[in-house]
C-alpha cells in the first residue's frame, strides 16, 4: 500500500519549514537511509532521509515551497508492484484523515503555547502586531517586521562594527552559524578572531571570557542554552559579578552572557527552566529578559555597551516571532526601564519575556468582559523598574504577576514584597503570582502543558483580585 | 613535542652553592634577597597582626614560597600580567604593589587596595597588572588564560602568569583551560606552585599522577619542573617560559616545587605533617638563606650590606603595619559603592 511521506519535525520547536530541495524525483527507487530532500527551518538546513523502501510515486510539495507545516504529506511512496493508481488511495481515505488530524493538533498546540493574538512563530503570513505604546522610538519612525532572532543578530553585528573589542564566543557560534541561528552570518563578516567557536567547556570558556573582560575586551558569551550556564555559575557569580566590588572599583567584567532560557518544547527537566529569579538575586549582575524583537535589539545593544556583566535571557520559542523594529541608525533601549505594553485601569499585570504572551492574551480576554488590564513588561529584571509597577498599582490597586519560573523565590514574589512595603495602602487585594508549577519540567506533552503557566490561570487570577 | 625537566627534586642542600650565581651581578642578587626578605618579614608581621585581632577571616601566608614569585617577576617585563589564588600577598609585593596598601587591606581599612572591601584573598592593582587575588580554588586559571586571550587579541606582546597550587591542579576547569589555551596559542604561563599540601591533603593523597606539569602533555603543552626553593632556577625557567609565550608558541607550564612553612591558613591544626619535616625544609632548603649564602660566599655582599637591607625591610614592614592600623575603617557609604560601574573601565 502506498505510504505518505510527511513533513518531518527536525527540532523540538519546529512547526513548519521550507522544502528547499528534492534530491529524488518521481519514479526513483529509494531505500531506507537514502536522502530524499533538504529541509530548511529558521534554525538550520537539514537532510531528510527515507525510512521505508519503495518508489517515489508522486511529489506533492514542490521544492522551494515555504511554510510547509510539520506532518503535511510531501510525497507518496509506492511499494513494489504498486502503480500510480495507488496514489489516490493514499491521498484519499487514510491520507485525508491524517491531514485533518495534523491540522487540529497544530492548532491545539498553538492555542496553548502561542496565544492567538500574539505573533505566532507558525504563521509568518500573519501581520506582526503593532506595539500598543512605543515610547522607545520617535513617533513616525519607519519600522520593519523583524524576528527576535534577526534582531539579536543585528544588535550584535552593529555593536561589533562599532567597537573592535566586542567579540562573540561560545559553542557553535561560528561555522555552524549558531545552534539557534542567532549568530548567522557573523563569522563571515567578522572572521574567526571575533566569532570564536569554543569546545564544549562552559566553565572554562566562561572563565576565559571573564579574564578577557578584565583584560580590556567586551566579550559576548553565548550559552547554547542557559541550562549549560550552570556549569559556569562560579565564574559568572564569583568572578564576573563580584570583582568590581572586591577590587574597590578598580576592575570589573563588562560583558554579556546570553542565550535561550526557560522552557522550550518537549525537552524535559534539564533543558526547560527559567533562571531569571536565580540571577536576579546577585548584586553586580544586570539581568535582561526581553519579549519583543525591538526590545531584544535595543536592550542587547545597551547590554553590550554596559560596563557591567549583563545576563541576557532569550527564549527559544520567541526567536521565530516577528515584531516591528524601528529602522534607526542606532536604536537602543536603556536597561532598567519597564514598558507599559497596554494601558488599563482595573488591574496591573506585570510580566517579562515569554510571560508577556500570557499576560497580553489574558488582557485581551478580560477586555471582552470589560476588565481593562494594564500590562507592564519589565524587560530588565535587575535593576528592576519597581517605580513603574508602583505607579501603575496606585492607579489599579491590584496586581498579578506572570512568569514561567518556579513559585518559591520567584520574580513575582519579590514584586509582591516590594508592593507590600511600598504600596500597601494602595492594594485592594493580595497580589497573585502566576508562575510555572513547582515541579521539574515533564516530557509528556499533556503534563508539560500543565507545568507551564497558562493564560487561563492569569485570567482567573485577575478575576480573583478584581472580585469579578 | 618536547617537554623537559630542568632540575631534579634533589635539593641544593645549601651546603656548597658557591659557584652558583657567580655570573650574576651583585645588585641583581641583592635584589632577590631584598624582595624575598620583604615578603617574609611582611608575612611574619601579618601573622602577628592576625594574632592581635587586627586581621580577620582567612589569612594565608606565603612564608617559604618567596623564591617562586621573586624569580618569576625577574623574568617578567613591564605590562605582563599576573593572577593568583588567595595566597596572594607575596605576588602583590613582588610585582611592586605598595606594602602599606596591602597591609591596610588585610586590616580592612580605607587605605587598602580594595578600600577594605576585598581583604586578604581579594586584592587587585590595575596599575601593576595584578588581576587578583581569587578566593575560589582554580577559578583564576581560566581568568589568566582570558587575560592572555585579550593580549593576543590586542596584539600587545604581553604574557600572563596564572598561578595556582597543587590543590587547584585537580580542578576540572584547569584542564578545560589547558585545552583552549593550547588550541588558541594563548601567551600564558601556568605556574603550579606545588607546596605539596592542598590544605591538609598531600599531593600523594590526592592523585596517583603526582607529576603535575606532565599532565599538560595530554594537551600538547610544554613545561618543566623547577626547584622552587632556588630563586635563580626559578628565574631561568621563567625566562624560558616567557620566551616560549612571547614567540607565539602558546602556553607553558612551570611546576615549581616549593614548601609553605606555615599552616594553610591561620587556623591550621598542623596535624597532617610532622614538625620535623617543616624544620628540615627550613634548615636545608630555605630560599632566602640560599641566596644569602650565594651573596656572601661569592663575595657579592658583606654581612654589613645584608644587615643594612634587613634594617631597610624592617622599616618598610613596620611602616606598613603602622599605616594599616592608622588608616580609618572605610566610610559606611562604601557599602553601597562599586557594585555597578557607571562607565567602562579603562585598560591601563
Amino acid at each position: 500500500m502506498a505510504t505518505e511521506i510527511l513533513m518531518p519535525a527536525l527540532s523540538p520547536t519546529m512547526e513548519e519549514g521550507t522544502l528547499a530541495k528534492w534530491l529524488v524525483k518521481e519514479g526513483d527507487t529509494v531505500s531506507s537511509g537514502d536522502i530524499l530532500a533538504e529541509i530548511e527551518t529558521d534554525k538550520a538546513t537539514m537532510e531528510f532521509e527515507a525510512v521505508d523502501e519503495g518508489t517515489v510515486g508522486k511529489i506533492l510539495i514542490e521544492e522551494g515551497t515555504e511554510g510547509v507545516k510539520v506532518n503535511t504529506p510531501i510525497a507518496v511512496l509506492l511499494e513494489e508492484g504498486e502503480d500510480a493508481s495507488a496514489i489516490d488511495s493514499a491521498g484519499g481515505n487514510k491520507g485525508g484523515d491524517a491531514k485533518t488530524e495534523v491540522k487540529e493538533e497544530t492548532k491545539a498546540e498553538e492555542k496553548d503555547t502561542v496565544p492567538a493574538d500574539s505573533p505566532a512563530a507558525s504563521s509568518p503570513a500573519a501581520a506582526a502586531p503593532k506595539p500598543p505604546r512605543t515610547p522607545d522610538w520617535p513617533e513616525g519612525t519607519e519600522t520593519k517586521t523583524t524576528t527576535v532572532r534577526e534582531a539579536l543578530r543585528d544588535a550584535m553585528a552593529e555593536e561589533m562594527r562599532r567597537e573592535d573589542n566586542v567579540f562573540l564566543m561560545g559553542e557553535e557560534v561560528g561555522e555552524y552559524q549558531g545552534a539557534y541561528k542567532i549568530s548567522q552570518g557573523l563569522l563571515d563578516e567578522f572572521g574567526p578572531k571575533r566569532v570564536v567557536d569554543t569546545p564544549i567547556t562552559e566553565h572554562g570558556f566562561t572563565g576565559i571570557a571573564v579574564g578577557a573582560a578584565f583584560g580590556g575586551l567586551r566579550p559576548i558569551v553565548e550559552f547554547m542554552t542557559f541550562n549549560f550556564a550552570l556549569q559556569a555559575m562560579d565564574q559568572i557569580i564569583n568572578s564576573a559579578a563580584k570583582t568590581l566590588y572586591m577590587s574597590g572599583g578598580q576592575m570589573g567584567a563588562p560583558m554579556v552572557f546570553r542565550g535561550p532560557n526557560g522552557a522550550a518544547a518537549r525537552v524535559a527537566a534539564q533543558h526547560s527552566q527559567d533562571f531569571a529569579a536565580w540571577f536576579m538575586q546577585i548584586p553586580g549582575l544586570k539581568v535582561v529578559m526581553p519579549y519583543s524583537a525591538a526590545d531584544a535589539k535595543g536592550l542587547m545593544k545597551s547590554a553590550i555597551r554596559d560596563p557591567n556583566p549583563v545576563i541576557f535571557l532569550e527564549n527559544e520559542i520567541l526567536y521565530g516571532r516577528s515584531f516591528e523594529v524601528p529602522v534607526m541608525e542606532d536604536f537602543t533601549i536603556p536597561l532598567g526601564k519597564a514598558r507599559i505594553a497596554r494601558e488599563g485601569a482595573d488591574v496591573t499585570i506585570v510580566s517579562f519575556g515569554i510571560g508577556m504572551t500570557y499576560a497580553l492574551e489574558a488582557a485581551e480576554k478580560l477586555a471582552e468582559d470589560g476588565i481593562e488590564a494594564e500590562v507592564i513588561d519589565l524587560r530588565t529584571i535587575r535593576p528592576m523598574d519597581t517605580d513603574a509597577i508602583i505607579e501603575s498599582v496606585k492607579k489599579t490597586n491590584r496586581c498579578v504577576t506572570v512568569e514561567e519560573g518556579w513559585p518559591q523565590g520567584s520574580v513575582g514574589g519579590y514584586i509582591s514584597n516590594v508592593l507590600m512595603q511600598e504600596a500597601f495602602d494602595h492594594l485592594d487585594a493580595p497580589v497573585i503570582n502566576c508562575t510555572g508549577k513547582d515541579v521539574p519540567m515533564p516530557y509528556a506533552a499533556n503534563l508539560e502543558k500543565h507545568a507551564l503557566v497558562t493564560t487561563d490561570e492569569v485570567v482567573e487570577a485577575v478575576r480573583k483580585v478584581t472580585y469579578k | 613535542m618536547a617537554t623537559r625537566k630542568t632540575s631534579d627534586t634533589g635539593p641544593a642542600k645549601g651546603s656548597n652553592p658557591a659557584p652558583k650565581g657567580s655570573n650574576i651581578p651583585a645588585e641583581e642578587l641583592k635584589h632577590y634577597y631584598r624582595e624575598m626578605l620583604l615578603i617574609r618579614r611582611f608575612e611574619e608581621k601579618a601573622g602577628q597582626l592576625y594574632g592581635m585581632g587586627l586581621i580577620g577571616g582567612f589569612c594565608h601566608l606565603y612564608i617559604g614560597q618567596e623564591a617562586v614569585v621573586v624569580g618569576l617577576e625577574a623574568a617578567a617585563e613591564e605590562g605582563d600580567k599576573r593572577v593568583t589564588s588567595y595566597r596572594d600577598h607575596g605576588h602583590m609585593l613582588a610585582c611592586g604593589m605598595d606594602p602599606k596598601g596591602v597591609m591596610a587591606e588585610l586590616t580592612g581599612r580605607e587605605g587598602g587596595y580594595s578600600k577594605g572591601k576585598g581583604g586578604s584573598m581579594h586584592m587587585f592593582s590595575k596599575e601593576k597588572h595584578f588581576y587578583g587575588g581569587h578566593g575560589i580554588v582554580g577559578a583564576q586559571v581560566p581568568i589568566g588564560a582570558g587575560l592572555a586571550f585579550a593580549d593576543k587579541y590586542l596584539e600587545n606582546g604581553r604574557v600572563t602568569f596564572a598561578y595556582f597550587g597543587d590543590g587547584a591542579a585537580n580542578q576540572g576547569q584547569v584542564y578545560e583551560t589547558y585545552n583552549m589555551a593550547q588550541l588558541w596559542d594563548l601567551p600564558v604561563v601556568f605556574v603550579i606552585e606545588n607546596n605539596q599540601y592542598a590544605m591538609g591533603t598531600s599531593v600523594q593523597r590526592s592523585t596517583k599522577s603526582p607529576s603535575l606539569w606532565e599532565r599538560g602533555a595530554a594537551y600538547g603543552i610544554e613545561g618543566e619542573e623547577v626547584d622552587g626553593m632556588d630563586v635563580l632556577a626559578v628565574k631561568e625557567a621563567g625566562e624560558r617560559a616567557v620566551a616560549h609565550c612571547r614567540e607565539g608558541k602558546g602556553p607553558y607550564i612551570l611546576e615549581i616545587k616549593t614548601y609553605r612553612y606555615r599552616g594553610h591558613s591561620m587556623s591550621d591544626p598542623a596535624k597532617y605533617r610532622s614538625r620535623e619535616e617543616v624544620q628540615k625544609m627550613r634548615e636545608e632548603r630555605d630560599p632566602i638563606e640560599q641566596i644569602r649564602q650565594v651573596l656572601l660566599s661569592g663575595q657579592h655582599a658583606t654581612e654589613e650590606d645584608l644587615k643594612a637591607i634587613d634594617k631597610e625591610i624592617k622599616e618598610i614592614v613596620n611602616e606598613s603595619a603602622e599605616f594599616s592600623k592608622e588608616s580609618p575603617e572605610p566610610a559606611l557609604d562604601e557599602l553601597w559603592t562599586d557594585i555597578y560601574a557607571k562607565e567602562a573601565p579603562q585598560e591601563a
